[in-house]
């Protein structure tokens, strides 16, 4: 299911200008993160692809629907959005209640809500909570509790806002795998994050937005490697990006296994 | 300005601790297991600890110790001895307790008053309990605001902010009572780096001018860069306590779920492989640079 968005801008009815006429296709299961200072409009663009927001001018295509003919719960059957604080999106007294919530609303047989509730549930590792009340959680668990709601519902598209902030090392591991069980499954996923690291480990296509615009887009390693571009809007590339230019690699590396790639290469010539 | 750094430099010179636990164990009512477990930890004037550790290993909790909300405002079971800047918990209120430590929230939300309109009304909250004169409140308020550089904020509702914004707004209000001792829970984990960056170069002014800071932090590049020492939690016990190379690269940390710089984690594979030659593992980017290279 591909996403087309064609000069959008977006005006608050504050009268504050978010977006200044951004245009981006992201096809069926491509893995893309936005980064970008705080105000460059993040949150503003995403917000956009489940009707939440709608385009002051421009327009905003997921496949055949055009989000202005759309509402936000008919959206909902094609973009999953998981909300940066977990306890604006968490009411129900349980965890399985609160994972069910989303396929029932969407309609499915009860049959299929068993399996997707349970799908979610062990995706990410919640399967012996599930009588658990969410607020009896730790805050790290109740992000998981949020992500595993909106995967249950099983749309084509998901959208992560900072899934990372305040998690611990362990969690982000968890919230890694999940990221991988959905691409392999064919997910289109946006994420937003302040979390560079993460972003270079877990995606393919980076675009950094600034100023409401679009500022780079394209392939991790193209995208990180600009520092000079990226340091505009307030992002650092990546420790082992960095890394790589101080030792003057012939390439921008952006996780391990490349860094110690290009280190190795180096040694045998 | 110096007096307070000779603390760090080894030169022998005994300092009195201006933080003091003593077999420290802390349950929570309702709980059963305890939060802290037997925890020592001193903390000389002046000097900058950091606190790391998984969710779940007490590290909010030790900072509401410090800070003196457990026991008095948790409630719940303390055992041990909570001494500081010479007084004792056990035997002082909160509202003297907090003329000496301030505590900036994990979450900001939590600790805006909601009963403020502007920002600067805001900052200027705790002054007024205490009964600060009006206009050294002002300037106060004025001196805070510019040392976070949130001046700009002054009229703003504190609702209408970012994250990084109101965790700015928290950390100003803090810093307004001029405490001894900062406790800081996590102060960055909604801002961008640039804002991080800011806020810790705040902090380190504050520490060099003689403030006690403890603070909870998972950006282990920053802790590098900045803390005296590093308290490793886990389980609500101190696992590792030390110089920040010694504890941030130490193998232990891996084992037990905490997050570690990538440049020590991709070194300790170099080494694996043969291409990390020296015997100490980086923190730091330059560290990484120089034994790669």
């Amino acid at each position: 299911m591909n996403i087309e968005i064609s000069n959008l801008q977006f005006t608050y009815p504050s009268g504050v200008q978010a977006l200044f006429g951004v245009s981006l296709n992201i096809n069926a299961g491509e893995q893309v993160a936005i980064v970008g200072q705080n105000g460059a409009g993040k949150t503003t663009l995403v917000k956009h692809l489940n009707g939440l927001l709608q385009p002051t001018s421009g327009s905003v295509r997921i496949a055949d629907w055009n989000t202005k003919e759309y509402s936000v719960a008919k959206l909902a059957h094609r973009v999953g959005y998981v909300f940066q604080n977990p306890d604006e999106q968490l009411f129900s007294k349980n965890v399985g209640t609160e994972v069910a919530f989303g396929p029932k609303n969407l309609g499915y047989p009860n049959e299929q809500i068993q399996t997707l509730v349970k799908d979610a549930l062990t995706m990410t590792e919640l399967s012996d909570k599930t009588e658990t009340n969410p607020y009896d959680l730790s805050p790290t668990w109740r992000k998981m509790v949020a992500i595993a709601s909106i995967i249950a519902m099983d749309t084509p598209i998901v959208i992560f806002d900072e899934p990372t902030t305040g998690q611990d090392a362990a969690n982000i591991a968890r919230i890694a795998n999940v990221i991988k069980a959905l691409r392999e499954r064919g997910k289109t996923l946006i994420t937003i994050t302040h979390d560079i690291d993460f972003c270079a480990e877990n995606f393919e296509r980076v675009i950094a937005m600034s100023q409401g615009k679009v500022l780079l887009d394209g392939k991790a390693n193209d995208v990180l490697g600009q520092d000079e571009i990226l340091a505009t809007t307030y992002v650092d590339p990546p420790q082992l990006t960095r890394l790589g230019k101080r030792l003057r690699l012939p390439r921008t590396v952006k996780n391990e296994a490349e860094l110690l790639q290009e280190l190795r290469s180096r040694i045998s010539h | 300005m110096d007096t307070y750094r000779t603390c760090h430099c080894h030169c022998g010179i005994e300092n009195m601790a201006i933080i003091n636990l003593q077999n420290v164990t802390y349950k929570y009512p309702l709980t059963d297991a305890p939060a802290l477990q037997n925890i020592n930890l001193q903390v000389n004037e002046g000097e900058f600890v950091a606190v790391i550790g998984p969710n779940g290993a007490g590290k909010s909790t030790l900072c509401y110790t410090i800070a003196g909300f457990v026991p008095h405002f948790f409630k719940g079971e303390i055992a041990g001895i909570v001494e500081v800047a010479g007084n004792e918990s056990s035997k002082s209120n909160l509202h003297e307790w907090v003329l000496n430590v301030g505590l900036a929230f994990q979450n900001p939300f939590n600790q805006i008053s909601g009963a403020k309109y502007t920002v600067f009304e805001e900052i200027a909250f705790g002054l007024e309990n205490i009964g600060v004169p009006r206009d050294e409140m002002k300037s106060r308020v004025e001196d805070a605001m510019k040392l976070t550089g949130i001046s700009d904020l002054a009229d703003r509702s504190p609702y209408s902010l970012s994250g990084g914004q109101q965790q700015r707004v928290a950390l100003t209000s803090i810093l307004v009572m001029h405490p001894k001792v900062l406790v800081l829970d996590e102060p960055t984990s909604q801002m961008d780096p640039i804002g991080t960056r800011e806020v810790f170069g705040v902090i380190r002014k504050l520490s060099e001018s003689g403030i006690t800071v403890v603070m909870v932090e998972h950006k282990i590049e920053w802790i590098a860069e900045f803390a005296d020492k590093v308290v490793a939690l886990y389980n609500g016990s101190i696992l590792l306590e030390g110089k920040p190379q010694e504890v941030l690269t130490s193998d232990l940390l891996t084992d037990k779920g905490f997050g570690i710089s990538r440049y020590t984690s991709v070194a300790r594979k170099a080494k694996g492989s043969g291409m990390w030659k020296q015997t100490h593992l980086p923190v730091t980017l330059d560290e990484a640079v120089e034994g790669f290279e």
